[in-house]
């Protein structure tokens, strides 16, 4: 690894036997080191401030805001509808988790009712991006610990997923797909067989992956029992989903506070017991398998019908419309312009995004841009665990603790 | 959550905390209460320990700036209890000089939220063990959220040839940045006089235009 070292004062050491011969002995001290802000193990531009006793961790500070772009400023000088994209942008792995936050706390303060369908696209892309986001945090989980062979795997099961994006939004990542009152587009013809499809496919990937991992002598020497998360600290930290389902703690938004069309749907929740890196992979790759159970009940049960509203003072008209009506015409204009006037009120959305609790507090004054938007990111509270997990930890063990904790800059930073 | 038992439990917490408790509201289906500002400690142990609350966890603490008020900041502690299935959030006022006291002896979580709060809007929190900056860049000065601070910013960076390293000069914009409120006098006023309108007023008998 190259980083760079920075000698601080000497305290008790400890005294092995050097390199030239019994008499020669050398005095380590624990030092402080730098690890990143640019390192493939960080997930990102994380900066972690180490002080390390020869290869144990003693102290893990996390810098960060490397990324920061002041998303949450960005937004109060935005209409709604144009604020939308930046959820996209910020866990750019699991992109339209995050705007089903932000178009569910805009839909809380106008009181709207969505259509069935809108509602079923909706699971149905969630629990696709679930399944993309899982990809990555299991396979790049792997490659942190040593094992090359799971991503390359994977990046083709996600390429295939991406392509269910672009064929609904146009864009492989940065969808922008769901809108306030339902979703941007209708479904194309043909697109919900082949996900069927990707669904008969995937369980090979899952039990490719099952083999090369979970049983593992190299992996599981690497993550079992590394960073310990007990549930009473999960509970304290702030941590929620796989972190917090790791811990024991039987606990889903989905299932505990079911939105959209969630309460429908048939699925279980995995609980891991023992609270290390290994049980929250296991956790995660049993999600991937109840994903794929919920995708497969939306492809079967999706009911026909309008994919939004017909408010069209919230959504705007169909192109078609839009030729030949003029009302249709100023309702296009003033939507994508002014944008719609949300009544004043505040209100906190929570969604179970793939990598835990993701909240939107939205304070509205009437006006059409929002007064105040302050995104809860999952990874924000649990960075600030790495510190206790890493503790006692080799300096390697932290790396692991970042793969599980499934870090990604664009929520955290913001 | 019915709305029913959302009063029911706010008011239970207004029993509870006695005098701290300034205002529990209900709205848009979610809790609001509003506590003294010295009392944010006891209030935030009790929702925790009492078993009749439990909010085992702080999902978020973050603050709201309302310039034109005399303690322009609200301060807000985002709950939730694992035990009842339920949230709300507990919010006290600060103004710039006026420090809250840190809620990370009573939930952990609250460090890098209340660090990020003091970068972002300037509120201090007393007691905090390490209240560090933790968004913005090192060396940054101000409040980037507070309402009065410009979107642009006042600084921008760029690597300097000559001198081999990064600069801070002031920002430069080679248009000037442009906010449309779309305010119009045809919709979205309904409170505002324009010239005029007095006399509408007048006609109608009432005194005050």
């Amino acid at each position: 690894m190259s980083m760079t070292t920075v000698t601080s004062e000497p305290t008790t050491g400890v005294v092995v036997a050097g390199a030239g011969g019994p008499a020669a002995k050398t005095q380590i001290k624990p030092y402080t080191m730098n690890f990143g802000p640019q390192h493939p193990a960080a997930h990102g531009v994380l900066r972690l401030v180490m002080e390390l006793n020869g290869e144990v961790v003693e102290r893990c500070d996390p810098h960060i805001g490397l990324l920061h772009r002041g998303t949450e400023k960005l937004i109060e000088h935005k209409t709604y509808i144009q604020a939308t994209p930046y959820f996209d942008r910020l866990d750019y792995v699991s992109p339209m988790c995050m705007e089903h936050a932000f178009v569910l706390g805009i839909e809380n303060l106008l009181q709207i009712k969505l259509p069935l369908r809108a509602q079923y696209i909706r699971v149905l892309f969630s629990e696709i991006t679930r399944i993309l986001n899982h990809i990555l945090a299991v396979t790049m989980g792997a490659i942190d610990v040593g094992a090359i062979t799971p991503p390359l795997w994977g990046f083709e099961q996600r390429e295939l997923l991406m392509e269910f994006y672009e064929r609904v939004s146009g864009a492989r990542l940065h969808a922008n797909y769901f809108r306030p009152g339902g979703v941007a587009w209708d479904l194309p013809d043909g697109l919900l067989d082949d996900i069927w499809a990707f669904t008969e496919q995937f369980p090979k990937f899952m039990e490719d992956v099952d083999n090369l991992l979970t049983d593992n002598r190299i992996f599981k020497q690497r993550t079992v029992d590394i960073g310990i998360v007990t549930k009473e600290q999960a509970l304290d930290w702030g941590f929620t989903g796989p972190m917090l389902r790791g811990s024991g703690v039987a606990w889903d938004l989905r299932k505990s506070q079911p939105y959209e069309v969630y309460d429908r749907m048939d699925f279980d929740i995995p609980v891991g017991l023992t609270g290390d890196c290994w049980g929250r992979y296991l956790v995660r790759m049993e999600e991937m398998r109840q994903s794929l159970r919920i995708i497969r009940q939306c492809c079967k049960e999706m009911p026909e019908g309008p994919f939004k509203i017909e408010d069209r003072k919230v959504a705007p008209p169909p192109r078609g419309e839009m030729k030949r009506s003029m009302e249709a015409l100023i309702h296009h204009f003033k939507l994508f312009t002014e944008g719609f006037h949300v009544p004043a009120g505040e209100t906190y959305t929570a969604i179970e995004a793939p990598k835990g609790e993701f909240g939107v507090y939205l304070v509205s004054d009437g006006t059409n841009k929002p007064y105040r938007c302050k995104i809860r990111a999952p990874g924000f509270a649990h960075l600030q665990g790495l510190d206790f997990m890493s503790k006692g930890h080799m300096l390697a063990d932290a790396v692991a603790n970042i793969a599980s904790m499934d870090i990604v800059f664009g929520e955290i930073d913001r | 959550m019915s709305e029913q038992a959302l009063k029911e439990l706010g008011d239970a917490i207004a029993a509870k905390l006695g005098g701290d408790v300034l205002t529990v509201e209900v709205k848009l289906g979610q809790l609001m209460v509003t506590v003294k500002r010295a009392a944010i400690l006891t209030a935030l142990t009790t929702l925790r320990d009492d078993p009749a609350f439990s909010f085992e966890q702080l999902t978020d603490v973050t603050a709201v700036d309302y310039p034109e008020r005399i303690e322009r900041f609200e301060v807000i502690y985002q709950l939730l209890s694992y035990k009842h299935n339920r949230r709300m959030r507990v919010k006290l006022t600060t103004d710039e000089d006026t420090p809250v006291p840190s809620a990370v002896s009573v939930y952990s979580a609250a460090n890098w939220f209340e660090r990020e709060t003091w970068d972002l809007f300037g509120v201090f929190f007393d007691n905090h063990p390490d209240l560090r900056r933790i968004l913005t860049d090192y060396g940054f000065e101000g409040h980037p959220f507070r309402k009065d601070f410009p979107l642009t910013g006042y600084v921008e960076v760029r690597y300097d040839e000559d001198q081999k390293r990064v600069v801070y000069e002031p920002v430069r914009l080679t248009q000037d940045f442009r906010s449309f409120d779309f305010l119009s006098p045809w919709e979205g006023m309904t409170n505002v006089m324009l010239p005029g309108d007095e006399k509408a007023a007048l006609q109608d008998g009432s005194k005050t235009p």
